[in-house]
């Protein structure tokens, strides 16, 4: 589950992120899928991804303490399965 | 219709459900319809919002395209557009485009008298536009019955000429009624043939649904046998989340289960009033106006309608029983229109409780508005002519029913609840 750590992410193209008291609301122009960003910090992981390397190095410019790295993991893979986010070695092809 | 100096902060609870959160309103609605006219070609005898003539007051072309560019500034990334049969205002091609360009989703309701198939290829060529065709009845009996004559085969054309035109998932939305619950095979098989997605909404006695909500809403074994149908076929249907009052019997359908009217849900009609719910067009409900009160935002943010209705609300005679956290007392719009207290149970609370409700004394509110027309078309209901209210002159005609029939989640992903705990 942790690949996903040393790989480099950014928000997909065709994503807009709508800031809310809770986090954020992420909406897919494409697939029109929402999804809630239920924290603060994810909200902030999310953008700073394309910042960054790796995944592991957005979490920590986020400030995330390394033992929840398996859990914000599990939280971008989900945000993956429904392209909110998007690998970044993909979007050439 | 007050509009509050500043913005009310909800003390908000950090952490928590996404339903809590829900709860204490969002910066924007996430599901928010659009009646851009009362204008309509039909005259079905429940329309949610009694519609049949243009109002004079109507948003301008101009008027509608400020309205857009607020709901990109808030991030609105969709709306539910409808009527009336908003095909029929000579902007609405306009419109949509205009909306499409500011990045404004759109997904529009109609009963099919427009999709000719040159807009159907216009419509199959433009990412970002959905388009939902009402249905009533799975055979021309049933759906004429309520719809009007004609209305089956005018339905039916505009799917085929959608899916000529090779547009993809067009949707069929269906309000189950007394007369079609039986049918719910058959719409599936409808929707399979023309290659779009069935969406079930529940009949609500809103407008001139009043008027027959006696007559159509389920019968108690009927909504056991939609719930039965829903728990079978859930996955492949869309429902607006707005059968969560069938959750009382047992296992929750998939989606929310909240009555999201001002919080996440919400109306602007075609003079610009904004209201709680696509289900609530009453003054009651009514919380500014987007010319009047500073623009749409304003409203949303500020109403104190909408302050209170984000304030923590008491269950009632529901708080007792034990379904109510899935349940919650159902529908507010529901209750409100046919006399119920809102913090009991629904009309249709399929623990019961509803009917012994409706049995005690209580007085239906009056509507508080109404541009049904006042003479019959040939497009008018038979049913109507039956069934006539003594005081009516005549019924009139409707929109495709649009609504918080739309799911506030469409395309609801999982809420991350994982990275909560
Ligand atoms: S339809 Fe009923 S339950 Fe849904 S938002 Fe409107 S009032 Fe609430
Ligand atoms: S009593 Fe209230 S909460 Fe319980 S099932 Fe009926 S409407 Fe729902």
């Amino acid at each position: 589950m942790a690949e996903i750590l040393d790989e480099a992410w950014s928000l997909s193209p065709s994503v807009a992120l709508r800031p809310e008291p809770f986090g954020a609301l992420a909406y897919h122009f494409g697939n029109r899928k929402l999804t809630f960003l239920k924290r603060p910090e994810l909200v902030t992981v999310v953008r700073l991804l394309s910042d960054h390397r790796d995944v592991r190095d957005a979490l920590d410019a986020a400030g995330v303490p390394e033992g929840q790295y398996g859990t914000y993991a599990a939280a971008l893979q989900a945000l993956a399965e429904t392209d909110m986010i998007r690998r970044r070695d993909q979007e050439a092809a | 219709m007050t509009i509050l100096q500043t913005r009310p902060e909800a003390l908000r609870p950090s952490g928590g459900t996404l339903i809590e959160q829900f709860e204490y309103g969002l910066d924007a609605p996430i599901c928010l319809t659009w009646e851009l006219t009362y204008a309509c070609n039909l005259a079905c005898a429940h329309c949610l919002s009694s519609s049949g003539r243009r109002d004079p007051r109507e948003l301008s072309t101009e008027q509608c395209k400020a309205v857009i560019d607020e709901l990109q500034r808030m991030q609105v990334f969709y709306v539910n557009i409808g009527g009336g049969e908003p095909t029929i205002r000579p902007d609405f091609w306009e419109l949509l485009g205009y909306a499409v360009d500011h990045q404004v989703g759109v997904k529009f309701s109609t009963n099919g008298v427009r999709i000719t198939p040159e807009r159907a290829r216009w419509l199959a060529s433009t990412d970002y536009v959905d388009v939902q065709v009402s249905l009533d009845g799975a055979t021309a009996e049933v759906n004429d019955y309520v719809r009007g004559p004609g209305s089956y085969d005018t339905a039916l054309r505009a799917l085929a000429n959608l899916q000529d035109a090779g547009f993809a998932d067009a949707k069929i939305s269906v309000v189950c009624t007394r007369q079609n619950i039986g049918q719910l095979d058959e719409f599936k098989a409808i929707a399979d043939r023309y290659g779009a997605t069935l969406r079930l909404t529940r009949l609500r006695p809103s407008g001139r649904g009043a008027d027959v909500w006696d007559e159509l809403h389920p019968l108690p074994e009927q909504q056991r046998e939609l719930y039965d149908w829903l728990m079978a076929n859930g996955e492949s249907v869309l429902t607006g989340d707005s059968f969560f009052h069938l959750s009382a019997f047992g296992e929750s359908l998939p989606g929310l289960n909240l009555c999201g009217a001002g919080r996440v849900v919400c109306l602007i009609d075609p003079i610009g009033d904004v209201y709680a719910c696509p289900f609530a067009i009453h003054e009651e409900f009514l919380a500014g106006n987007v010319l009047a009160d500073g623009g749409f935002g304003q409203v949303w943010q500020r109403s104190a309608l909408f302050t209170e209705l984000r304030s923590p609300q008491t269950g009632g005679a529901c708080s007792s029983c034990a379904f109510f956290d899935s349940c919650r007392g159902g529908c507010m719009a529901a209750k409100f229109f046919t006399g119920l207290p809102l913090d009991g149970p629904d009309p249709e609370c399929v623990q019961g409780y509803g009917e012994a409700a409706l049995a005690d004394d209580r007085s239906i509110p009056a509507a508080s508005q109404d541009h049904s027309r006042r003479m019959p078309t040939r497009n008018e209901p038979v049913m109507l002519t039956l069934q006539r209210r003594e005081d009516a002159v005549v019924a009139a005609a409707t929109p495709p029913v649009s609504a918080c029939a739309e799911n506030p989640l469409a395309g609801f992903v999982a809420p991350l609840e994982g990275i909560t705990s």
